[in-house]
């Protein structure tokens, strides 16, 4: 059975103008000890996903229908109580974009992610310290800095301070949001390197939030491509990359450049996103598809595995 | 050959004072500084596209400010065309210099004054520099500038302001605000970074053909190695204030020679996951650069560390044709 699983997901956005169709009806299944990469370009709504799983939607955001079943638990269902003490941090944990500067500059960085660990577990101060120092080891900052303050470190070791509060109550289930952007591509490197590593020993399901598909193809086994609310495909990371289904795949994947091999032509995407107040009818891409026809623009394209080898698209050119 | 030479930066050096308190300046002689640019040349010939890469902190940026004098530099010479910037006292003449060089920054969305109109925006360095003769001629010039960037039809464009904009069209003003004096030369610092993926291409593309219309001299600065690929022609590598190898990008890029370039461009994620790469993983992060490490900055981290590393600083020097590297290793 699928650790998570999303079932037809709707979270909107109430703002004056209306509703933001935020994320729009998507469905998703994570296995344990699988990586899924969620990719996309600002907007989409990868962000969103992240925030309904944790149940931290902002006031004005709300999850109108859909379920998200986390092993075999609708968390949609629990009161945020209920799952504040059952799975926030327990179960589901997140390194989020940017909180390693969202790390407290006056207390030490051991005491910090003990404290996570007191809030959510019953155990002494002196326990949680002690499992500390271990997390410490494990992400590679080493025990013997557990009291060091945030400024004395760099951004690297920031990061992996970060990673070890995620992991701090042994979490089945992480979500990474643009974990290395703010890092320099070595540093990042090192830390993709270290989170990799740590998922493969813990046997750890994570989801990488990312609009960078390069740093996707890295530590991913799966790809889901979002645009406009929707998962337009998902699929195995291999057959994502070497066989893109979805024309806005295509365009996406040859929008990155490359340091190996020829050099090619980048490719771009004329026009940008609709407007997720009054998104278009049909295909949500047709706008900027090349390959629009006239069904695109009335009808709705559903996910569909037209070779049954667990690769998913919604288009009316290939899906069917 | 002179005459295609239009930017020469002479062992340019910038070094920031860091404020310290009453007392220790007292007690301590020295004053601390942060050495951001330490001994840098290099030269931009006319249609030529020359990039600076490098991680944050390594002085790119700061390069590029100082080559458009928009901060002094601590020592050493820039010339355009022959002229050497540094040395020009009068105003007057700064101002008309300015005119035939540009810049281009990260952020669209805080380089354009949100209460100007796009046309105001792209007709105000026409106005500053007094180029066009009435209202006529500048609508012209803003008209045939938005079209070189396919903002079609322009008329559409003008009246708006840039909050109306998406973020890769408020690009594209600021690249319209750049081009219309037509530079001769052209500094651009992460200019596609903040958008997203699918529209860097276009906004790229559609600044490189201004570039080539206009034959200017460009200087990309970028962190992304992937994507200087496609821009420049030649690069150098900046680790901690210093250029530490100099060449062809794709020489480079296929035969990296600095240790410290080897390990960034074996960092550099590619956009396929069965790609077999060599991992180059050096440890630790880039030292402080108020105390450089004496000898050659990168020894601290270098996997080849030798002796000598530690002591002598490598000089740039010419190791192929147009190759230039700073490494003991190859010194040797």
């Amino acid at each position: 059975m699928a650790l998570l699983e999303i079932r037809d997901l709707k979270t909107y956005f109430h703002t004056m103008r209306g509703y933001v169709k935020a994320v729009d009806d998507i469905s998703l299944e994570l296995n344990k000890g699988v990586s899924l990469g969620l990719a996309g370009e600002s907007g989409c709504g990868k962000t969103t996903t992240a925030l309904s799983i944790l149940r931290l939607l902002p006031w004005n955001g709300e999850i109108l229908s859909g379920k998200i079943l986390f092993d075999g638990v609708d968390i949609v269902e629990l009161s945020s109580e209920q799952f504040r003490r059952q799975f926030r941090w327990k179960r589901i944990s997140a390194i989020f974009q940017g909180a390693m500067n969202a790390l407290h500059p006056t207390i030490h960085i051991g005491n910090q992610i003990a404290e996570a660990i007191v809030t959510h577990e019953n155990v002494s101060k002196k326990e949680a310290l002690e499992r500390t120092a271990k997390l410490l080891d494990l992400v590679g900052i080493g025990a013997s800095r557990i009291d060091r303050y945030p400024h004395e470190l760099s951004g690297g070791m920031k990061q992996r301070t970060v990673i070890a509060m995620a992991l701090a109550c042994n979490p089945d289930f992480i979500i990474a949001d643009e974990p290395t952007t703010a890092l320099d591509v070595i540093v990042a490197a090192q830390v993709l390197k270290a989170m990799k590593e740590l998922q493969h020993k813990l046997n750890l399901s994570m989801m990488f939030i990312s609009h960078d598909l390069s740093m996707l193809a890295k530590v991913c086994n799966k790809i889901a491509i979002m645009y406009a609310g929707k998962i337009v495909e998902y699929g195995d990371v291999v057959s994502i990359f070497k066989e893109p289904l979805h024309p806005y795949t295509e365009k996406l994947i040859g929008a990155f450049p490359s340091i190996l091999g020829q050099k090619r032509k980048l490719s771009s995407i004329h026009g940008f996103p609709p407007d997720l107040l009054d998104p278009p009818p049909g295909c949500r891409f047709h706008a900027r598809c090349q390959y629009a026809m006239d069904i695109c623009r009335t009808t709705e394209p559903k996910m569909t595995d037209a070779q049954g080898i667990e690769h998913f698209v919604a288009c009316h050119l290939k899906g069917v | 050959m002179t005459q295609d030479v239009t930017i020469k930066v002479q062992n340019l050096k910038k070094y920031f004072d860091i404020k310290v308190g009453f007392f220790r300046t007292l007690l301590s002689k020295s004053v601390p500084y942060v050495h951001a640019v330490d001994d840098v040349s290099f030269t931009i010939k006319r249609d030529e596209i020359f990039g600076l890469v490098g991680e944050s902190g390594c002085g790119k940026t700061t390069t590029g400010r100082l080559l458009l004098r928009l901060i002094e530099p601590t020592a050493g010479k820039v010339y355009f065309k022959g002229l050497e910037l540094t040395s020009i006292n009068n105003r007057q003449q700064m101002r008309r210099l300015r005119r035939k060089m540009q810049i281009i920054f990260q952020d669209p969305y805080e380089s354009l004054n949100p209460r100007m109109s796009i046309f105001d925006i792209i007709a105000e360095p026409l106005l500053i520099q007094k180029i066009t003769q009435g209202l006529e001629d500048t609508t012209e010039r803003v008209m045939e500038v938005l079209e070189d960037l396919e903002m079609t039809p322009p008329e559409e464009y003008i009246y708006r302001f840039p909050h109306e904009l998406s973020g890769g069209q408020r690009q594209r003003v600021a690249i319209a605000r750049a081009f219309i004096v037509r530079p001769e030369f052209l500094v651009a610092d992460e200019p596609v970074s903040m958008l997203d993926a699918s529209i860097k291409s276009e906004v790229l593309d559609l600044l490189l053909g201004l570039v080539k219309k206009h034959h200017s001299s460009f200087l990309y600065i970028t962190h992304d190695v992937a994507l200087a690929r496609y821009i420049c022609d030649r690069v150098g590598v900046m680790y901690l204030g210093k250029i530490v190898e100099q060449g062809n990008i794709e020489d480079i890029i296929l035969k990296p020679l600095h240790p410290y370039t080897e390990a960034l461009i074996s960092a550099v994620p590619v956009p396929d996951p069965t790609a077999r790469r060599s991992e180059v993983v050096i440890k630790g992060e880039v030292p402080s650069a108020v105390n450089p490490p004496p000898g050659c900055r990168f020894h601290t981290r270098c996997p080849y560390v030798m002796e000598v590393c530690r002591k002598k600083e490598p000089k740039l020097i010419e190791v192929e044709g147009n190759r230039y590297l700073a490494c003991h290793k190859y010194n040797a």
